[in-house]
């Protein structure tokens, strides 16, 4: 078995059948890490040792007869949000540079007690916010696919690193497109479950009421995987969902056998003109291919999703300047120096410490809730969140799941967008209405570019409806080969 | 000729609540502990650290405002309250802000003699904040024990009238904590602290003058020296025609004075909204139901029925109910067998007097537990025991953990009440004093003279009606 191009599933049966070992497994893989990585720029951190010592232990408890958990020896790379115990976690932040969290995130604690393996963790958008990690404080990522092309956001690193196979599957965050946008970029499955259904414990906040942990992966199953082990209720956190995790894998497998009887919404304001015309037509037959599956493709309506960028900026600015508002220098991270006051020493430690992006959010969402303003700007947002919500409800009365592209793009070019954010805002324009409604929604490959950049098809599910998003990526995944191909720079 | 100015005050009351964990996370709530050593990722604002609503919290700020009289939200929310300041970890407070769990409601107490009840705007719960500990010059420290702790705001109406008054309501707002159990209420450790809206206006006009918020008041001293200060200072502001300045005052202890504070500390937007992190609080009719069931007799309805069936003064009926335990011990002894004016007297002047926190009389292991001392108030009332031996009896108890019937059949204190006996002391006496038993026939007073020497005789044992009818037999 050759690692790299192994999913995550086979791996993982491989190391619990005893037929391979765990420590081998992640050597191939660091050793990727330490060819590849120089020039994609995925890792923030490679935990070299504490990869080895998890592989090992793993070895040893397969020796010592143990039953090994569904992920035992695959490696997986954490997105630089969630907190990892002994591990330094920055968001890819200047102002959390030195951080070294003394806990661990639920999610990564549900991922290790699985059995995996962390290698280390990867780039991202400065706090989240971005669509193309060119907001990393640190570093850019470059897309396997074409290094003069960003691998999107604010995942980019995540999705980077499982294209390129510098791990076999990671986690990411996505509060208004950042696992599906990057996965589409990068050419892999990336998942947003239902709001609640993974627990945020441990996962920096950027907007509390509108971040989704979840996964990538190199397949639909490998993905669905790494759901279950991620999802649950959570005591650390009171917005989780109490109800039984699904059956993820088995939906995937399920909709290699057909989609009879499954309704397909299509809304027609995903379609809009204006969108490049290759990525309009590779969804569109990606469609096709799932009624060929058996699907029924109904015409759908979603006519608030218009409104779904600017509700969704003034929810996530007005949550981001509070939550950023911890990073003040007194406990942790940056301490800007020779501060001769209180205020100066906030001032200068958030001046400093805080990159472009967070400081135009802050600003923003400072100015959404003053007080007088909050009805005119923050409590509209509300209703219009709402009506969002209400459409998807509708539509989800007369289909099983909405397929739409996940991007109206595929990936462009470093420096293209930096320069107007509200163009860069505007790439997360089919993904942030799914966030707003706090419901589930999977991006797949469907088909690239003549210049050979990966096009995504996105599966929105109803809420707690991610076996249907697994059934029908799954489905798709079964008559087409767009998730085999490998990034030719990095083959 | 000046102003006659009535003032107008408001207060807020902030209550810990004595939960085991703090209100958001699992870390102990309790006072004492090294500096941030009581502390998790919670309440240490660690990135990605999420609030958990601790249930215990919720069930004393309810029981709060149910005794209170308060009507409960079924449904309410948290909310960020933002500010930048070092013992405040996630630069915002989570509290609550247009959807508080309690509100409406009064607190009701005496004021020399005369029934107040101050109305209440509302009673919300919210997270305390760190210490902040100023070592060196140029050095500070932030201790985060107390962030996370929960509390109660209770803010009034502004209903008080004098600095007296306001006093007076916090000390029944402790009292009502207390009985409720829900805290102690140590204004000393900060456990209960208060800040007050001072203004005043001309008496007869509806319009509320200019305000101001006095702060730093730890002990109820404070608030009454505090206030009284800040009234004479805005009377005479404007008796001077100046203008009280809308502003928040520190009140000095040490040199009696209060004193403005940066105004530039007060300059604050504190942009609320709703707490994304914790979902609406639910405190259904059920569970309602079943609180409110749960209610001990508060402090004024024990003050009605003391001063009612029970027949007690105004006087010591307010003794007794200042505190739960001094009120549940006299219901005890009561209920031993005592009748309630003599069980209030051994309450007030004896009980009391030996305990130096009266909140020890609901200690399991009291020297003198309430049937110990019904026992001895039986003795007495039964004719016994003297009541004047009783206190000596009664010292002796505490001391000595002894049972009053054991000591007074070992010590032979019961009183002699049989004829014969008492018959022949009296003789003894009558033939001793000839003088005065002429004098007797003059004024008939000097019977006491008698009977004092009687019961000398006796060793004090002797019954005093019963010696007194004899020598009124004997002297004719």
């Amino acid at each position: 078995m050759t690692v790299p191009g192994a999913t995550a599933v086979e791996i993982a049966d491989a190391v619990r059948a005893g037929k391979l070992r765990a420590r081998e497994v992640t050597e191939q893989y660091l050793e990727r890490v330490a060819r590849l990585d120089g020039a994609l720029g995925c890792y923030l951190l490679v935990d070299a040792d504490g990869a080895r010592r998890r592989a090992d232990d793993i070895d040893a408890q397969k020796k010592a007869g143990r039953d090994l958990g569904p992920l035992a020896g695959v490696p997986l790379g954490i997105k630089d949000i969630f907190c990892t115990k002994g591990l330094e976690t920055t968001c890819a932040s200047k102002i959390l540079r030195g951080f070294v969290p003394p806990y661990e995130s639920t999610v990564t604690a549900r991922l290790a007690a699985a059995g995996s393996v962390t290698l280390g963790k990867l780039n991202m958008d400065e706090f989240a916010m971005g669509s193309s990690t060119e907001n990393s404080a640190f570093k850019p990522t470059r897309n396997p696919w074409s290094t003069a092309h960003v691998p999107g956001g604010s995942s980019g690193g995540s999705a980077a690193a499982v294209a390129a196979g510098l791990c076999a599957g990671a986690t990411g965050t996505d509060t208004g497109g950042s696992i599906r946008q990057p996965a589409a970029l990068c050419g892999i499955v990336g998942m947003k479950p239902t709001y609640g259904r993974v627990s945020r414990y441990g996962v920096v906040a950027f907007a509390s009421s509108l971040d989704h942990p979840g996964p990538f992966g190199r397949t639909v199953e490998d993905t669905a995987a790494l759901l279950e082990v991620m999802a649950g209720v959570d005591p650390l956190d009171a917005t989780s969902i109490p109800a039984p995790v699904g059956a993820y894998r088995q939906a995937a497998r399920t909709g290699r056998e057909g989609l009879k009887g499954v309704r397909l919404g299509m809304p027609a304001e995903y379609f809009h003109p204006g969108m490049d015309a290759e990525i309009e037509a590779a969804v569109r037959a990606a469609i096709e291919e799932l009624a060929k599956a058996g699907a029924t493709v109904v015409p759908v309506s979603l006519p608030n999703s218009k409104y779904a960028i600017a509700t969704y900026y003034l929810i996530c600015t007005a949550e981001a300047s509070s939550n950023l508002a911890r990073y003040d220098g007194v406990k942790y991270g940056l301490r800007a120096a020779e501060a001769k006051s209180l205020e100066e020493l906030y001032t200068r430690t958030r001046g400093e410490g805080f990159g472009a992006e967070p400081k135009r959010r802050i600003m923003l969402g400072a100015y959404v809730l003053r007080a007088g303003y909050y009805e005119a700007y923050y409590g509209k947002a509300l209703r219009a969140r709402r009506k969002i919500a209400d459409d998807f409800a509708a539509a989800f009365s007369q289909c099983d799941a909405i397929v739409t592209p996940t991007s109206p793009v595929s990936a462009f070019k470093f420096g293209e967008r930096m320069s107007d954010p509200l163009q860069m805002y505007l790439a997360d324009i089919l993904t942030v209405a799914p966030n707003l409604a706090g419901i589930p929604a999977i991006s797949q490959p469907c088909g690239f570019t003549r210049g050979g950049l990966p096009i995504g098809l996105q599966t929105i599910g109803p809420a707690l409806g991610e076996e249907i998003c697994f059934r029908v990526a799954g489905a798709y995944e079964s008559r087409t080969d767009w998730h085999k191909r490998l990034p030719p720079e990095v083959a | 000729m000046a102003t006659d100015w009535e003032v107008v005050i408001g207060l807020e009351v902030h209550v810990q609540l004595a939960t085991k964990s703090k209100i958001f996370s699992w870390s102990s709530a309790a006072f004492g502990a090294e500096p941030n050593a009581s502390t998790d990722p919670v309440c240490l604002g660690l990135p990605g650290a999420l609030p958990v609503l601790n249930r215990a919290a919720v069930e004393s700020a309810v029981r709060l405002g149910m005794a209170a009289g308060c009507k409960i939200r079924t449904r309410c929310r948290f909310a960020r309250k933002h500010y930048f300041y070092p013992d405040l970890p996630k630069g915002f407070q989570i509290s609550q802000f247009d959807e508080p769990i309690c509100e409406g409601g009064a607190i009701k107490f005496r004021l020399r003699g005369e029934n107040r009840a101050i109305r209440l705007t509302r009673i919300h719960m919210e997270e305390d904040a760190g210490k902040n500990l100023h070592a060196a010059a140029g050095v500070s420290f932030v201790d985060l024990n107390r962030a996370g702790v929960p509390l109660c705001e209770i803010v009034s109406e502004p209903d008080v009238r004098s600095a007296e008054e306001a006093a007076e309501y916090v000390r029944a707002v402790r009292t009502l904590v207390r009985y409720l159990g829900i805290g102690d209420g140590n204004m000393e450790e900060g456990s209960l602290r208060c800040d007050a809206n001072v203004s005043l206006r001309p008496r007869g006009s509806e319009k509320f003058g200019t305000k101001t918020e006095i702060k730093n008041m730890n002990s109820f001293k404070n608030v009454r020296d505090a206030i009284e200060h800040e009234v004479k200072r805005q009377a005479t502001l404007l008796d001077r025609g100046e203008r009280v300045v809308q502003e928040t005052r520190l009140w000095d202890a040490a040199r009696g004075v209060t004193q403005a504070m940066r105004s530039k500390e007060q300059a604050h937007d504190y942009r609320y909204f709703p707490e994304p992190d914790l979902p609406p609080l639910v405190v259904s009719e059920q569970e309602q139901a079943r609180l409110r069931a749960e209610l001990p007799e508060l402090p004024e309805d024990r003050f009605a029925r003391y001063t009612g069936t029970a027949g007690l003064t105004a006087q010591d009926a307010g003794v007794l109910v200042a505190e739960r335990e001094i009120a549940d011990y006299f219901d005890a002894v009561v209920a031993a067998g005592a009748p309630a004016k003599r069980a209030a007297n051994w309450v007030i002047n004896e009980v009391l007097a030996r305990v130096d926190d009266p909140r020890r009389l609901g200690d399991g292991d009291l020297a003198v537990p309430p049937p110990a001392l019904a026992e001895l108030v039986t003795l007495v009332e039964d004719g016994t025991l003297s009541g004047k031996l009783a206190k000596d009896v009664f010292g002796k108890m505490w001391a000595e953990r002894r049972r009053a019937q054991e000591i007074v059949a070992a010590e032979g204190l019961a009183q002699v009440s049989d004829g014969g006996a008492l018959e022949e002391a009296c003789k003894r006496v009558i033939a001793a004093n000839p003088g005065e038993v002429a004098r007797y026939r003059e004024s008939p007073k000097l019977i006491g003279f008698f009977v004092g020497a009687v019961m000398k005789e006796t060793g004090g044992k002797g019954n005093p009606k019963t010696v007194n009818e004899i020598l009124k037999k004997l002297l004719g």
